[in-house]
């Protein structure tokens, strides 16, 4: 497994499409805590996959004011047609061009794959990781590691 | 290694001896085909472990993937109030690709409980704090799909047919 960044490190920046025709870039979140949820592909045929169970439990992030972005290598074509299928309420952004890059800057892409890891990391309203996680790629690290991190934070 | 939260209590439902070695929860929902694969396998692990096992079932309804599943954990909170829960929970789990308010209503009648009762828990959501409480502790303790299985309050990653988890239970056992 990469070694992810760590608690401490300020979060590299990105810009990446979100829509077709729309992008969001990580600064323009400040103020809030971030929830950024790596994950290996779009369509993993599990009910309640990790995605799926972060969308259940999305009131409950809100509750911290925290925002979730899933972030894997697929397309917007692809991100847009798996979130309306899984009726997502919550971005899914597009690590696609180039490949990777975003995943690679928090140290969680696998290079023989071409897929980002299972990787999560919780940022403070500053932009700064305040925890983060690396699960092994079949194993689905379910939310209450991030539920913590959350309460964790400095109010 | 992930743990149970929340420890078992006096309001969860359970079957099977208090006292026993062993305290397998499962959180599933009731829509989730996965959790009624798993529920005849409960059914024959609760057979062959008897008195060393008791089982508790706790709510975890994926509502996005599964739009009866709260309402079907709701109805088997209702039936609970009446001492039915298991009747309930079993039934649910037999019909659970016919799932509709109208055969909420149908099970009801068929175990002596008024449907215009459970009409109205439904309704105003007498139930939906408990279900949602249920749902919350299983998140906070690692849940990270339906069904997930914790044994004596480890989770049980991998499988789940019969013979994986009699072989976890009795690795459980044999440590206690």
């Amino acid at each position: 497994m990469a070694a992810i960044l760590t608690a401490g490190t300020p979060a590299p920046d990105f810009t990446l499409h979100v829509t077709p025709d729309q992008t969001l870039s990580l600064s323009e979140l400040r103020g809030k805590p971030v929830i950024l949820a790596f994950y290996p592909a779009d369509w993993s045929p599990v009910c309640g996959d990790q995605m799926g169970l972060y969308n259940e439990i999305l009131p409950e992030f809100h509750k911290y004011g925290a925002q979730l972005l899933g972030v894997s290598v697929d397309g917007v074509w692809c991100h847009e047609a798996f979130a309306k299928d899984r009726r997502y309420h919550f971005p899914l952004l597009a690590d696609f061009e180039p490949k990777g890059a975003v995943a690679q800057a928090y140290g969680a892409y696998r290079k023989q794959e071409g897929v980002s890891e299972r990787a999560l990391f919780v940022l403070d309203k500053n932009g700064v990781i305040a925890w983060s996680y690396i699960s092994p790629v079949a194993v689905n690290p379910g939310a209450d590691g991030i539920l913590q991190a959350l309460e964790d934070l400095p109010k | 290694m992930t743990t149970l939260k929340i420890p078992v209590r006096p309001e969860d439902h359970a079957q099977g001896d208090e006292n026993a070695v062993c305290t397998l929860v499962e959180y599933g929902d009731y829509q989730c085909p996965h959790c009624g694969r798993a529920y005849p396998i409960v059914k024959r692990i609760q057979k062959h472990f008897g008195k060393r096992l008791r089982f508790v079932f706790r709510n975890f309804p994926l509502n996005e993937i599964h739009p009866q599943a709260e309402s079907a954990a709701e109805t088997a909170e209702f039936a609970g109030t009446h001492g039915k829960f298991w009747e309930m929970h079993d039934r649910l789990f037999e019909n659970q690709t016919r799932f509709s308010p109208m055969l909420f209503e149908e099970l009801a009648q068929e175990m002596k409980l008024d449907p215009a009762d459970l009409l109205d828990a439904l309704t105003k959501g007498e139930y939906r704090a408990h279900v949602r409480s249920d749902f919350m502790g299983g998140a906070r303790s690692g849940v990270n799909g339906t069904p997930t299985f914790f044994i004596n309050g480890q989770r049980h990653d991998g499988p789940f047919d019969y013979e994986d988890l009699v072989e976890a239970i009795e690795g459980r056992l044999a440590a206690a």
